[in-house]
């Protein structure tokens, strides 16, 4: 509990509010369904309604009712952009520790491959895979974690090769140790600290990526409820009704403003000055 | 340092910065290749499959393996990747599985309304960004710099088709100044009705701007923070020129470098751009194909694509080592 309120206090004031925001966005996210008036992905009125008692926020372009689908739209890419931030540090953390600790060949091999995703620009690699894998969230999931690979192994490498060097890894390879003991037990707690700091950055970025890869319709597919591909599928009647476009808008908004922030206020906190002046997004 | 020792064999010496500036390149053109087998790769080698996609599931086994046949898909994969580069070279992309004609058609014009669109953008972004960011740099935590601060803050974390919605809304569906979507008639310029180019710029602008304001921020800060800015200032400079002179002309190494990562991030923001105002341009015909399933008009985009960007890291450097005279003689290794 300490530890939580140290890091609160850590935190710059627009990470604290950024920090509310999320949690808030993320309780309608798992909540949000349970209050639908409607199920989200069944036509109940004409389209394009505009909002009335019937429906508070209008219907949509197939008549669906907004309300019910702005509820039920959040968790979609909150649940993709958690995955892909989590399997990106699958891949990259054991690849960071074994091109830190092998300076051979191998270890070069693997920052080659670095170099060769970092020359693709992300969206490029995600509309790339879904060519040939056919749209869709598996693929979606997948290539996010590619896109961030290359940064979290340079990352995790860096830091290996800073930690390799002292007396207690010395120790540790005279006992004999296996190298995966030693990259496992011996160097990955040791280099937490400039992993941790990256996380907030990498799951904004996922969280933009998704976004805009489901916003294309290319990502996750109808019946499937998303506030990108909300504002992607009733964009044609935005000056009739606008609201289906101007809610799951917002809320994405403020999505992005609120991760935007935690995660400067979590590279902060790690000791880095800046999260998100480190690359562009997208 | 260790290889200009070695070239010291009595052969005349090049200047480092050509020497830097071909290894460069040498870097690069090996990166295109690679990058060319991993677009290949991807778009013909995962599951499911190209005859299959395009006759859908119902087509009969008979009728994909035709089609397998007629593609070329039967042959082995390397032998298809080696025409394909082959054909690259000759500036034959192939024929486009949607439109049945010459990939080179297809996406020819639409080169061109993309970079008009890119252009634009740039060519307002790259000094207003410098602008707004020594302004904001040079008065830190003044309500000039609090105000373009706070407002980069929020362009940076909204993604650019939300922006793009509410700009739709105010100043097209709200205000009815600007056309809200940038239809251009086949075989005419977009430059022959600029109102349509006025919010794809506008959403373009919004993002890259806000990124570029906050680093050359953070930049003059830096440097203005520098000993020798403040021996400039001892010195009895004015304030100007300490700005002009000496603040603003170290900052820019690193700006150049936030640029050129903007300027790629344009190649991704311009997709999805295009996609919203349905602009006739290069993203948009990459959403359609790849929903479309059309490897060969995809495989050149992609290509197309990827080695503008690896050129434009290639520039940077050079950019970057033209700038800080210590590299330029260091060779830049």
């Amino acid at each position: 509990m300490s530890r939580a309120r140290r890091a609160w206090r850590a935190f710059p004031p627009p990470a604290r509010v950024g920090l509310v925001g999320l949690v808030a966005i993320v309780l309608v996210a798992i909540l949000g369904p349970l209050f639908a008036p409607y199920p989200p992905a069944t036509s109940v009125g004409p389209p394009f309604a505009p909002p009335s008692a019937e429906f508070l926020l209008g219907t949509d372009n197939i008549g669906q009712d907004v309300l019910s689908r702005v509820l039920s739209g959040g968790a979609s890419v909150l649940i993709l952009a958690g995955l892909a931030t989590l399997l990106a540090y699958a891949i990259g953390i054991p690849l960071g520790l074994f091109a830190g600790y092998n300076r051979g060949l191998a270890g070069g091999i693997v920052m080659r491959g670095v170099d060769v995703l970092l020359a693709i620009p992300a969206l490029l690699l995600l509309l790339v895979l879904a060519t040939g894998a056919g749209a869709g969230a598996t693929i979606l999931v997948v290539g996010i974690a590619l896109v961030h690979v290359p940064q979290i192994t340079r990352i995790v490498r860096a830091a290996t090769l800073q930690t390799t060097g002292r007396a207690f890894i010395e120790a540790a390879e005279a006992r004999g140790d296996s190298t995966a003991r030693i990259l496992g037990v011996e160097i990955l707690p040791n280099i937490s600290g400039p992993l941790l700091a990256d996380v907030g950055v990498r799951f904004t970025g996922s969280v933009l990526l998704v976004a805009a890869v489901n916003f294309l319709g290319l990502g996750v597919q109808p019946p499937a409820v998303d506030w990108a591909l909300m504002i992607s599928e009733n964009r044609s009647g935005i000056s009739i009704q606008p609201w289906a476009v101007v809610a799951p808008a917002a809320l994405l908004a403020a999505l992005a403003v609120a991760v935007n922030s935690v995660a400067d206020g979590i590279a902060r906190i790690y000791g880095r000055s800046s999260a998100s002046g480190e690359e562009a997004p997208a | 340092m260790a290889e200009a020792l070695r070239s010291s064999d009595g052969e005349r010496q090049p200047n480092p910065f050509i020497r830097f500036l071909w290894r460069r390149l040498a870097v690069g053109v090996v990166l295109a290749v690679v990058v060319s087998v991993v677009i290949f790769a991807a778009t013909d080698l995962l599951p499911g499959d190209a005859a299959q996609a395009i006759l859908g599931k119902t087509a009969t086994p008979e009728a994909v393996e035709a089609l397998r046949v007629q593609l070329g898909l039967d042959r082995p994969a390397v032998q298809r990747y080696g025409e394909w580069l082959g054909g690259i070279a000759q500036g034959d992309l192939g024929d486009s599985l949607s439109t049945r004609g010459p990939v080179t058609e297809a996406i020819s014009g639409r080169v061109v309304n993309s970079l008009i669109l890119a252009g634009l953008a740039a060519l307002i972004m790259i000094p207003l960004s410098l602008a707004i960011g020594a302004y904001a740099g040079t008065r830190p935590g003044r309500p000039g710099d609090l105000v373009a601060s706070g407002t980069s803050l929020v362009f940076i974390a909204v993604p650019e088709f939300v922006t793009a919605a509410f700009l739709i809304l105010i100043l097209a569906i709200g205000a009815d100044l600007l056309p809200p979507v940038s239809i251009v008639a086949p075989g005419t310029s977009p430059l022959a009705t600029p109102a349509i180019l006025v919010l794809p710029v506008l959403t373009l602008l919004l993002a890259s701007l806000a990124h570029n304001v906050r680093m050359v921020r953070a930049g003059v800060i830096e440097t203005m923070h520098s000993p020798y800015v403040q021996m400039a200032r001892l010195n009895g400079l004015s304030e100007r020129e300490v700005v002009f002179r000496h603040g603003l002309r170290n900052a820019l190494p690193p700006a150049v470098q936030v640029i050129a990562l903007n300027l790629q991030w344009l190649i991704g923001g311009i997709v999805i751009v295009e996609f919203v105002f349905q602009y006739p341009g290069v993203g948009q015909l990459l959403t359609q194909a790849v929903a479309l399933r059309d490897i060969p008009l995809v495989q050149a985009l992609a290509i197309l694509i990827a080695v503008l960007y690896i050129v434009i890291n290639i520039v940077t450097d050079l950019l970057v080592v033209l700038l800080v005279p210590r590299l330029r003689t260091a060779g830049a290794s």
